[in-house]
């Protein structure tokens, strides 16, 4: 689903994000990205959504080499893919309920189907009850669940999250984790980065470690 | 917190969530409908730089809008003056008195003169002595040097061209010294009001980018203080025209608002002027009466309002839309 093929990133200024990386990523996997901060973890993210373009190699997601995506055709691209952000990334003059539909009404859908999604969605946090709360009453473990909505609104076939669970106490991390295990069982590939190597290592996934934009290892469970 | 079940339900719902093309521009009106009332919203909801916004562009519209309203005003009391410009025939000395009668009687049968006055040299010295007030000098000379004056008033069906074609052909009477045609200044004013109306072209030329420049850098503002939205919008798919919307509707908001309120601005100046005016086109016994925008002038100008609008939000968001990316 989403594969790496021998992919170098260095920024304008000199500084080599990720060296020759090669991964494959199978479509009904979940998989733990980890390593410290600055180790690559965010680039390579970046690359997926094609927030940045890699300097050498090839990355291919949902058998499309997206060396090939034009710019104009990036919205696209990333309509297919799930996010979800550390910070959460909410419009905060919203209430949840639009914060969630926004996806979908980018994507054009009627109202009434946005309706009917972003009810499901919310159901599947467990937040089906705060639609029409605005996202700044809800607390952090709320909030990032508003995040995982939006993100999987739009029914993506990739999700990928950037330290989901960053600012969350052990429980409310365990509980996120335990969503993204859901939403793979169904069918979703899932990429998640995390340095909460206490938790992932409970989880039994596949944990790939970045170092200084090095593979480490790359174990299969 | 998800089931089985609610996974083969998902499942499913991928193949429904295909839409047809009339749902999608179902769903692009629609996008266009909330943007437009967003927009708006959020222009209403801060009522005082709105206002204010609304109205510099109003000024700089109205000003060359009421300027080229006046001119519309002057030309329309000049064009009252064009025909019934006046052929002064200033004849030879030998002239007699009976050859004068003669003279005024034929010209004034024309069909292509409406009416003569004749002066003779007498009446002409009279006046002469009493407005100048030269008498003293004028009785000292020997004899009158003033000719008799025939002043022919040409039919008012006439062009200018065939004014002066008249003017030609009285000039050819042997004897007529010389015809002259009183239009000069009337060439004069319509060259004044020629270079008025460039004048007043340019400055609205100028006040019109003016006041694309003002609401390019609102929209710019606008756009500065939503780029945290932005910038989630384009990470979960938004294209740049989705992004754009909002903003270009802004801009037409500000347009339309600042058309409609030089509309205002400028009927509100005729309505200031307009006693004055009449009381002054009594006093020359004229019937003139101010004529303003009217509806279409209005609608045109708050129409021109709302394009300059786009074209200034259409400026800011090109310019800046494009450099707020994801990071």
């Amino acid at each position: 689903m989403i594969s790496f093929d021998r992919v170098s990133k260095r920024y304008d200024e000199g500084h080599d994000a990720l060296r020759e990386i090669s991964i494959e990523i199978a479509q009904d996997e979940l998989v733990f990205l980890t390593g410290h901060s600055g180790a690559g973890k965010s680039t390579l993210l970046r690359l997926i959504m094609l927030m940045d373009r890699p300097s050498r190699g090839q990355v291919i997601v949902n058998g499309q080499n997206l060396a090939a995506v034009r710019p104009r055709n990036i919205p696209q691209h990333r309509r297919n893919i799930g996010v979800v952000f550390q910070n959460h990334q909410l419009l905060f003059d919203r209430t949840v309920f639009d914060n969630v539909a926004l996806p979908l009404v980018i994507d054009g859908y009627d109202s009434r189907e946005v309706g009917r999604r972003v009810r499901a969605a919310l159901d599947k946090v467990g937040l089906l009850r705060r639609e029409r709360a605005m996202p700044i009453a809800l607390s952090g473990g709320e909030q990032q669940r508003v995040g995982i909505a939006r993100a999987v609104v739009g029914k993506p076939k990739i999700l990928l999250a950037d330290e989901p669970t960053g600012n969350l106490d052990p429980t409310l991390s365990a509980e996120i984790m335990n969503l993204f295990e859901a939403f793979n069982q169904v069918g979703v590939t899932v990429l998640i980065a995390s340095h909460d190597l206490v938790l992932i290592s409970r989880l039994r996934h596949r944990i790939i470690t970045l170092s200084q934009g090095c593979l480490v290892n790359g174990r299969a469970q | 917190m998800i089931g089985r079940q609610e996974a083969v339900r998902r499942k499913d719902g991928a193949s429904l969530s295909r839409r047809d093309l009339r749902g999608q521009a179902n769903a692009w009106i629609q996008h266009h409908r909330l943007s437009a009332a967003d927009s708006l919203m959020r222009i209403l909801d801060s009522p005082g730089s709105s206002v204010l916004t609304w109205l510099v562009i109003g000024i700089a519209l109205a000003l060359p809008v009421g300027l080229n309203v006046a001119l519309d005003n002057v030309s329309q009391v000049s064009v009252g003056w064009d025909s019934p410009a006046q052929i002064s025939l200033f004849l030879q000395e030998e002239v007699s008195t009976d050859r004068l009668q003669e003279l005024g009687d034929a010209l004034g049968a024309r069909q292509d003169i409406s009416a003569t006055r004749i002066i003779s040299r007498e009446e002409a010295l009279d006046e002469f002595r009493t407005l100048s007030g030269f008498a003293d000098i004028l009785a000292s000379l020997q004899k009158n040097p003033l000719p008799d004056v025939i002043l022919v008033t040409p039919d008012a069906a006439l062009d200018g061209s065939q004014v002066s074609a008249l003017r030609q052909q009285l000039q050819g009477n042997s004897d007529v010294a010389e015809a002259v045609l009183d239009m000069e200044w009337l060439q004069r004013l319509n060259s004044l009001m020629e270079l008025s109306r460039r004048l007043v072209l340019a400055i609205g030329g100028m006040l019109v980018v003016g006041v694309m420049l003002i609401l390019g850098n609102t929209i710019r503002l606008a756009i500065e203080s939503r780029r945290d939205e932005i910038v989630i919008v384009k990470l979960v798919g938004g294209s740049n025209g989705f992004v754009r919307r909002p903003f270009l509707y802004t801009g037409l908001w500000y347009g339309i608002g600042g058309g409609a309120l030089a509309a205002l601005l400028v009927s509100a100046a005729l309505w200031f002027l307009e006693k004055p005016i009449s009381e002054l086109a009594v006093l020359y016994e004229s019937a003139f009466q101010l004529t303003g925008l009217g509806v279409m002038g209005s609608l045109n100008l708050v129409i021109l309002g709302g394009l300059l609008g786009l074209a200034g939000a259409w400026l800011a968001v090109s310019r800046h839309l494009a450099r707020i990316q994801p990071r």
